[in-house]
C-alpha cells in the first residue's frame, strides 16, 4: 500500500535522492540554490544517508565535482537553477561526452538581467544542446518518479549518459502536492548500486578526456550523438519496470485526447497540466481539442509526436523560453522540423508564454485554443510566433 | 468537485504555512490537494497571497487561483487596501479576522452576494499564543464554515506540522476558533 504524502516539488526530488543510494552530491549551497539540496543536506546531518556531501564554491566547481566523481565509479546528484545552471554550461558538455551517468534536478527558472527568481525553461533551454537527457516533470509527483528513474537510465551500459529532471521553479518547486511514494527497499531493488564500465583508478591509471585533434574529434561527436538518440531503447526497459514497482507508467510523450483531436496544444512542464484541464473542459462543449506533453525532451520523441499528431489541422506549440532572433523558439523550432521532415502541412502558431514566472492562467490558453481553431477552419496564419499575454 | 481557496495575509503571518496545513489536512483526508504561495516578492509586512485546492479527483491545474470559491482574510488591515472579494464566485464564503459582525462587512463592502463568517482571531490568538499570529484560528474558522476538511484530520497535520507546546496551542486555538465561528 503505497503512501500518499504532501511535499513541494523540491522536497520530492530530496525524498528520492534518499533512496537511490547516492554516493556523492556537490553543490553550491547558497542562491541559486534549490531547496532540493537543502533538504539533501538535513538527511545527511541526521545520518539517513551515508552520501558524501561536498559543498564547493561555485556551480561550475560543482559540475565538476561531480564529473571527478561520477569517473571514480560513484552514484552522483547534485541539483541547480537559473544562473547556477548557466555557470556549470561549460562542465556539462564535459559530463555528458565522458559519458558520466550524473542526475541533475533544474529547478528550472529566468535568467538575468533583469534580475528574476521565478519559473520559465530559459536557463535549461540555454544548455538545449549540452548532450545531456532532458526530462520535464509536470507535477510533484512526476518530479519524484522521474529522479528515479533517471538513475536507472543514465547508468544504463547502452546509455551512459546524464540526465536533468526539470521541474517549474515555484509552480512545482514551492508547491505542496499530495504524492505516492515507494518504500525504500523497493527503490533499492528497482536501482541496484551502481556498476560502471570503466572508473578512474590510481592503481589502474587509465586516461580520459584527452585531446582530439580534427582526425578524431569529430567521430567523438558522433558516437556521442548516436548515444542519445539510442537511450530511447533503455527508457523503454526502464519504464516497463518502473511501472511494475509502482503502477504508474510513463513514456517519452504524454498525450491527451488525441484519438479524435482536430487541434492540439504542446507544452513541456506544469503547463501541460493546466492545458489538460482546459481541454477537458472545452471538450464538455465539443471542441475537440488535445494536449501532448514530451517528457522526454532530449532526446526528441520525432517518431511519437509524428505519429501523435498526423490527424490535426492546426497546432499550438508553446515555449516558456525565448530563442532571441530565431524563426521560432525551441520547442517551435523542433516541432516545425519535425513536420517538415515527415512532409506534414500542418500549420503551426509558436506561443512563447510565462517568461520570468508570469502566470498563464486557464483563460489565457483558452485563447489560445480559439486561435488554433481559427487557424485550423481558414488555414491561414497571421503571426507564426507570438507573445502571449505580454503588455 | 474542485474547491479553491486563496489566503490573504501579510509577509510573516504565516500565510503559505497555513495554505500548506489545510492541504496536509485533505490528503489525511484520502483527498486530492495543491497548495501554494503567490509568486511574488516576499516582503515582510506586505500583502502576500496564499492558494490551496482540494479535490476529489486528481488535480490537472497548475495556474494560481483567480477564481475561489473561499476567501480567508488573515489580517483586517488588509481589507480597505486591497479588493479580497475579487474574483470569488457567486455564493462564495468570505472568512475574515475582524471584530465586525458579518452584517457590517456586508454593509461596508456591498457585498450581498458573498457569504460572510467573521471571528476575532487576533483575540484568540493573543489569548493562547500570546503573539499575533491568526493563521491557525482561520484555519479552525474555514473549516468550520466550510466543512471542506475534517477537523480532526487538522489537528493531526497541524502536530505535525508544529512540534511539542507549539503545536498543542495551535491546535487549542484552532479548537477554540471552530467553536467560535457562529454558521447560521
Amino acid at each position: 500500500m503505497a503512501k500518499v504524502i504532501g511535499l513541494t516539488g523540491d522536497e520530492a526530488v530530496a525524498y528520492a535522492i534518499k533512496q537511490c543510494n547516492v554516493d556523492v552530491v556537490a553543490a553550491y549551497p547558497i542562491t541559486p540554490q534549490t531547496v532540493i539540496v537543502e533538504a539533501f543536506s538535513e538527511y545527511v546531518f541526521n545520518g539517513e544517508v551515508d552520501t558524501e556531501f561536498v559543498c564547493v564554491e561555485s556551480e561550475h566547481s560543482a559540475m565538476s565535482a561531480c564529473v571527478g566523481a561520477s569517473l571514480t565509479g560513484a552514484r552522483v546528484f547534485t541539483a541547480t537553477a537559473s544562473q547556477g545552471l548557466a555557470l556549470m554550461h561549460e562542465i556539462l558538455y564535459i559530463a555528458s561526452s565522458l559519458r558520466c551517468p550524473i542526475v541533475m534536478g533544474v529547478v528550472n527558472r529566468a535568467l538575468s538581467a533583469p534580475i528574476n527568481i521565478h519559473g520559465d525553461h530559459s536557463d535549461m533551454m540555454g544548455s538545449r544542446d549540452c548532450g545531456w537527457i532532458q526530462i520535464y516533470a509536470e507535477n510533484v509527483q512526476e518530479a519524484y518518479d522521474w529522479t528515479i528513474q533517471a538513475f536507472k537510465i543514465a547508468e544504463d551500459k547502452e546509455v551512459l549518459l546524464p540526465v536533468t529532471v526539470n521541474l517549474d521553479g515555484f509552480i512545482l518547486s514551492h508547491s505542496i502536492e499530495g504524492i505516492k511514494v515507494l518504500e525504500d527497499e523497493d527503490v533499492a531493488s528497482f536501482l541496484p548500486p551502481r556498476e560502471p564500465v570503466y572508473t578512474i583508478d590510481p592503481n589502474n591509471p587509465i586516461t580520459v578526456g584527452a585531446l582530439a585533434l580534427p582526425n578524431y574529434y569529430f567521430e567523438f561527436k558522433v558516437q556521442q550523438d548516436h548515444a542519445l538518440r539510442n537511450s530511447f531503447k533503455a527508457m523503454g526497459k526502464v519504464f516497463s519496470e518502473y511501472e511494475e514497482l509502482s503502477g504508474r507508467k510513463y513514456d517519452v510523450l504524454h498525450t491527451y485526447g488525441m484519438e479524435d483531436a482536430e487541434i492540439a496544444l504542446i507544452c513541456l512542464g506544469s503547463t501541460a497540466g493546466t492545458a489538460r484541464y482546459v481541454a477537458k473542459r472545452l471538450r464538455e462543449k465539443g471542441v475537440k481539442v488535445g494536449v501532448l506533453k514530451p517528457w522526454v525532451y532530449r532526446p526528441f520523441p520525432e517518431k511519437e509526436i509524428v505519429e501523435a499528431v498526423k490527424e490535426v489541422k492546426a497546432l499550438a506549440v508553446m515555449d516558456r523560453a525565448c530563442s532571441f532572433g530565431a524563426p521560432y523558439a525551441p520547442l517551435g523550432s523542433d516541432i516545425a522540423s519535425i513536420l517538415y521532415k515527415s512532409g506534414l502541412d500542418i500549420p503551426v502558431v509558436n506561443y512563447v508564454y510565462g517568461l520570468g514566472g508570469r502566470d498563464v492562467s486557464p483563460l489565457d490558453l483558452e485563447a489560445v485554443v480559439n486561435e488554433i481553431l481559427e487557424v485550423a477552419k481558414t488555414g491561414e496564419i497571421k503571426e507564426h510566433l507570438k507573445f502571449l499575454g505580454v503588455r | 468537485m474542485l474547491i479553491e481557496i486563496r489566503w490573504h495575509g501579510r509577509g510573516g503571518q504565516g500565510v503559505v504555512s497555513v495554505s500548506r496545513l489545510l492541504a496536509d489536512a485533505a490528503l489525511i483526508d484520502g483527498k486530492y490537494a495543491q497548495a501554494f504561495p503567490e509568486f511574488g516578492p516576499e516582503r515582510l509586512g506586505a500583502p502576500i497571497l496564499g492558494f490551496t485546492r482540494i479535490s476529489d479527483a486528481p488535480i490537472d491545474i497548475h495556474s494560481q487561483i483567480y477564481t475561489p470559491h473561499y476567501v480567508v482574510v488573515l489580517d483586517p488591515t488588509l481589507l480597505k487596501t486591497i479588493n479580497v472579494f475579487e474574483g470569488l464566485v457567486e455564493n462564495g464564503s468570505a472568512v475574515i479576522n475582524t471584530d465586525k459582525s458579518p452584517e457590517e462587512i456586508k454593509q461596508e463592502f456591498n457585498i450581498e452576494k458573498f457569504k460572510v463568517y467573521t471571528i476575532n482571531a487576533t483575540k484568540i490568538a493573543l489569548e493562547i499564543l500570546g503573539r499575533p499570529i491568526y493563521n491557525t484560528a482561520m484555519l479552525g474558522a474555514l473549516v468550520k464554515a466550510s466543512n471542506l476538511v475534517s477537523l480532526e484530520s487538522v489537528r493531526e497535520a497541524t502536530l505535525k506540522r508544529f512540534k511539542g507546546e507549539v503545536g498543542e496551542k495551535n491546535v487549542a486555538v484552532i479548537n477554540k476558533a471552530y467553536e467560535e465561528l457562529e454558521v447560521s
